[in-house]
């Protein structure tokens, strides 16, 4: 076994195979940063290139790649706000505060070093669990995969916000969310008014977009300024590290906890980084500043997300079953080149899988070091005024969208969510709980049904869903005791101190149409047979109570209804988000009629013009960049744009097409 | 009979088909794509086993092209390939510049007759027709040691762990019918990967894989004396007659343990419906169109490169797990073994519909 790890090293040390790990590793922190790209756009890029390469040098590559995005995407997540790709969303409720006040240099040099502790634990797993997973990833049945996705929705006993019957509203709004489209079940359409595009449900990049990035950038675009309100960077990397350091054993269990949800195959590990960032609520005394910066919220959710690569990898290659959307395209590279994973992979072809375990802790280590060198120069974007910052995360959450189906659909879902998370923003609706609840849906109701079909209902009493039941209530009651005088929730909305509104009319319309949708909900989940129907039906009634339990506290008046009364608009004396929601319509508009390309020029030039009072030459240069950039891109993944009115009437040569 | 009517039509149109074919060949001129970017459109994401199989073919198809054009993979996934063939089938240019592969994922909805496939497959003329197979299982400890001792399960319940009503599972579903095995499907697995774990934890009690997946995946267990396989589903030969998997030539096809377990051959109306999906999601599972209306001296050309492509010493080295030991159907077969993917009687449709409807809920509007 040791011959072969040094076998393995000494390969992977050449000069050509060191190589393409430097090369993957580069790619991976792109593709981090830019918002909404994680390793599905990512390994899409590299497979055209994956083919005819030798096995260890596709390897480095790949692994170079996936292992570093989720440090790389914590650039954006601290700096801009908006979560890099879906392992970073977490990041944001105490990274961006931070980085607001001045803090970017310590919370980035944290985030880094948690990550990099992160990824050698993952690495560590891989290795010493490859040759003993098999029979205890066996262990977790569809009854043991549904008792976890339980104990993951018991994270939004702290995730609620200011109020907890918003919070479980807001998780059953992202549960009802999840389940349009097929029932896992048996196949039946819900919820899908007939559209193809809601067939397989809406995209979790879309849904993570809208709720999180669009929101942000609206309100950073009304107070016009740049991101940051002090020195862009600040000092701190020293102390950042010390932070980390401090609490190394925070780090350590966060990277646990990541090893083992990204292991278990069928959960993914699109939720790793909310459970990491819940524990450490849940284990904390002073939970105070979570939520308002505190270091602890980003060194959890950053140690686990790089830990879930390493344990991710064990399903994918012991069984080829991949557990996350970019292990089923690492899955297919392996098969182009040759490599079937399987049991061979703990025994036969040990050496391939010691290739993929010193390429993951290298490029960790390569990783971090890089992100450090480029933190400074990569910061002094919050110090850009924002209006001329904005064109170009638009330009990027919307290339991001469009990535999950190449078309239009994809951005007009993005601004049907991104208007839903502004509402939920505005009014104190948790939006990491709806997110929680989206992510979960489908897990939560097809292992229910396969639980229930293939051991009946006596699957609560076996021996590991004991235990995955007394953890989750264990950690509800962890995350719901009582502290004198502290929060018992995460404020993740900002504080309902400042939102108390006088006139609660908009805080009731929303509601109301809350409660419809569950309405329909449950009207739909009636419409099918028993076992596609316990769980629609279970949430729209949960969901629906809770919103009347919501809209009673509200009609006692604007005192009386203590939490309940939050609408972050009340004293706003400019338009509100509506200007600026307007141009993101306004450009999908734009888009629907001239195609996605010229649309982006338009749209560039129009805003750079009017909102950002840019000159001719700024605009110029800023829009030509941005083409330019889209176009290298979009030729490198083959991609022709959305298109429009004009696209279906006459054949423009591409990138009009 | 049904059967029978359903040959002579399809003999009947891979006559007029290749008519069709022959007659603008002569007069017009060479076709050449050099310095051209082909799209070869797959409707599914990347990663899934259309990709991969396009990947693979993709450089071999660009080298036998006239004028050896960069042939590029384009995903269009969505609506669970519906979305993108549709796309295809109404918008894509027929100059030779873009053509299709497709899946039994994407034939089933079409031979089922779902309101939402807006694409007709006998418009597309087809340049190459990939079969697959796979082999069915089941756990030692049901002591079962072959296929001519599956009658011992006639009474038992099995446990079938399934990806859904309409997926290719239908396949394994109308097998168990015919043969009248009690299989209770437990719906919902994402790949065929779950539903090997699923029979490896004991939950489910019948299981099948595909080829390379079995060989991998399977045979270790077999080997340990935990699992037993029973038949594969086959192949279909020149006369459309079902034959031995040439990866598994010691293991009955299914018409053999069939007839194994009946003492007699199938047949009837379930029978033909079995046959006509089996052939749609194994045996003639992945084609690959141009578009309608494209002249026939690209079909030629497309085909012609195909045959070659499939030739190349080169590909027959690396095919390995992407394409099997399987015949490829090109040339003169294309056309036999597209009839198969993509037609059915409309008695056996009727009767799927009736059975799907009638025992799973499945609802055709």
């Amino acid at each position: 076994m040791t011959a072969a790890m040094l076998d393995a090293l000494a390969a992977l040390l050449t000069v050509q195979h060191f190589l393409f790990l430097c090369i993957g590793v580069c790619l991976g922190l792109v593709v981090g940063v830019l918002p909404g790209l994680g390793g599905i756009a990512g390994l899409s890029l590299l497979l055209p290139f994956i083919y005819g390469m030798d096995q260890t040098s596709a390897l480095a590559l790949m692994i170079g790649l996936l292992a570093i995005i989720p440090t790389g995407d914590t650039f954006t997540s601290i700096l801009m706000g908006i979560p890099g790709s879906s392992a970073s969303q977490a990041t944001v409720l105490d990274g961006f505060p931070l980085a607001r006040r001045g803090e970017a240099a310590r919370a980035l040099s944290a985030a880094f070093f948690a990550s990099l502790i992160g990824g050698l634990f993952g690495a560590a797993v891989l290795t010493g669990f490859v040759l003993i997973a098999r029979p205890i990833l066996l262990l977790f049945s569809s009854a043991e995969l549904f008792m976890l996705t339980l104990f993951g929705l018991s994270m939004v006993g702290v995730l609620s916000g200011a109020n907890m019957i918003k919070g479980v509203a807001a998780c059953c709004l992202g549960l009802s969310f999840g389940m349009i489209g097929a029932a896992p079940a048996t196949g039946e359409y819900r919820m899908d008014f007939d559209l193809l595009y809601l067939m397989d449900g809406i995209p979790l990049v879309i849904v993570g977009l809208g709720m999180f990035a669009l929101p942000e950038m609206v309100d950073l675009l009304r107070s016009g300024n740049a991101i940051a309100d002090r020195a862009p960077l600040g000092r701190g990397w020293v102390q950042g590290v010390r932070d980390t350091l401090a609490n190394w054993w925070l780090a350590l269990r966060c990277s646990g906890i990541g090893a083992l949800i990204g292991a278990i195959p069928g959960l993914g590990g699109s939720v790793v980084d909310w459970i990491a960032y819940g524990h450490v609520v849940q284990t904390t005394k002073d939970r105070e500043n979570f939520g308002k910066g505190d270091i602890r919220g980003v060194i959890a959710p950053e140690s686990a997300n790089n830990a879930t690569a390493g344990g991710a990898l064990l399903p994918t290659l012991l069984f080829g079953i991949p557990g996350s959307g970019s292990m089923a395209i690492f899955l297919a590279a392996m098969i182009l080149l040759g490599l079937q994973p399987g049991p061979a992979m703990a025994d036969r072809n040990l050496d391939v899988t010691y290739t993929i375990v010193w390429s993951l802790a290298l490029s960790n280590v390569i990783g971090t070091g890089l992100c450090i060198l480029l933190a400074p120069g990569i910061s002094q974007l919050t110090a850009i005024r924002y209006p001329l910052i904005a064109p170009f995360m638009m330009l990027a959450i919307s290339f991001a969208a469009f990535q999950a189906t190449r078309s239009l659909n994809d951005l007009i879902a993005l601004l049907v969510v991104g208007l839903l998370g502004v509402f939920l923003r505005r009014f104190g609706w948790s939006r990491p709980a709806f997110l929680i609840g989206f992510v979960l849906a489908n897990g939560a109701e097809r292992y229910l049904y396969q639980a229930v079909q293939f051991a009946g209902w006596s699957f609560i009493t076996r021996p590991v869903v004991l235990v995955i039941l007394a953890v989750t209530l264990l950690s509800l009651w962890a995350g719901l005791r009582a502290r004198p005088g502290g929060a018992v929730t995460v404020h993740t909305e900002g504080s309902v101190e400042t939102a108390r509104a006088k006139r609660l009319g908009p805080q009731i319309a929303f509601a109301v149409v809350a409660l419809s949708v569950f309405a329909f909900t449950l009207q739909q989940g009636l419409k099918n047979s028993f076992l596609a129907l316990i769980m629609p039906v279970s949430v729209a009634v949960v969901g629906g109570l809770a919103t009347l339990m919501l809209l009673w506290a509200l009609a006692r008046g604007p005192e009386s209804a203590g939490t309940a009364n939050f609408d972050s608009e009340a004293k706003a004396s400019d338009l509100g988000p509506w200007p600026f929601v307007l141009w993101f319509a306004g450009f999908i508009g734009v888009v629907s009629l001239i195609g996605f390309f010229a649309g982006l020029l338009l749209f560039f030039a129009a805003f750079l013009r009017v909102v950002a009072r840019s000159s001719w030459i700024q605009i110029v240069a800023l829009t030509t960049s941005a083409a330019v950039f889209v176009l290298v891109l979009a030729n490198a993944l083959n991609l022709v744009f959305p298109g429009g009115l004009l696209q279906d009437m006459y054949d423009l040569p591409w990138p009009f097409r | 009979m049904i059967k029978i009517r359903r040959r002579t039509a399809m003999l009947g149109s891979v006559a007029a088909g290749a008519a069709g074919l022959a007659r603008p060949a002569i007069a017009q001129r060479a076709v050449d794509f050099s310095g051209r970017t082909i799209e070869w459109v797959i409707p599914f994401a990347e990663g899934g086993g259309s990709d991969v199989w396009a990947r693979f073919l993709a450089p071999y198809l660009s080298k036998y092209l006239p004028g050896r054009p960069n042939v590029i993979i384009r995903n269009v996934p969505g609506g669970g390939s519906i979305t993108g063939t549709n796309e295809f089938f109404l918008r894509a240019r027929n100059d030779g510049s873009t053509f299709i592969g497709t899946s039994g994922s994407t034939q089933f909805p079409f031979l089922l007759g779902d309101a939402r496939v807006r694409y007709d497959y006998a418009q597309m003329p087809p340049v190459l027709v990939s079969p697959t197979g796979g082999v069915v299982y089941l756990p030692t400890r049901h002591g079962v040691r072959n296929a001519s001792e599956l009658g011992k399960l006639k009474d038992r319940e099995l446990v079938y762990a399934s990806q859904g009503a309409t997926s290719l599972d239908l396949v394994p579903m109308l097998a168990f019918e015919v043969m009248g095995l009690k299989v209770r499907h437990v719906f919902g697995m994402r790949g065929r990967g779950e539903g090997r774990l699923a029979l490896e934890r004991g939950e489910a009690t019948i299981d099948y894989q595909t080829s390379s997946a079995y060989l991998t995946q399977v045979t270790p267990l077999v080997q340990a004396g935990t699992a037993v396989p029973m038949f594969s589903w086959g192949v279909l030969d020149a006369n459309g007659k079902v034959a031995r998997d040439p990866t598994f030539p010691d293991l009955p096809h299914f018409v053999e343990a069939y007839e194994m377990m009946h003492g007699k051959k199938p047949s009837g109306v379930a029978f033909d419906a079995y046959l006509a999906f089996f052939g749609s999601g194994f045996a003639a599972q992945k084609p690959a169109m141009l578009p309608r209306g494209t002249a026939g001296e690209i079909v030629a050309a497309y085909r012609k490169a195909f045959v070659d492509a499939v030739a190349d010493p080169d590909l027959q080295a690396k095919k390995g797990e992407v394409l099997g030991d399987y015949e490829q159907g090109v040339g003169d077969q294309v056309e036999a073994m597209y009839k198969v993917a993509t037609t059915i009687a409309p008695e056996a449709r009727a009767w799927v519909r009736d059975y799907l409807s009638r025992n799973h809920n499945v609802r055709f509007n």
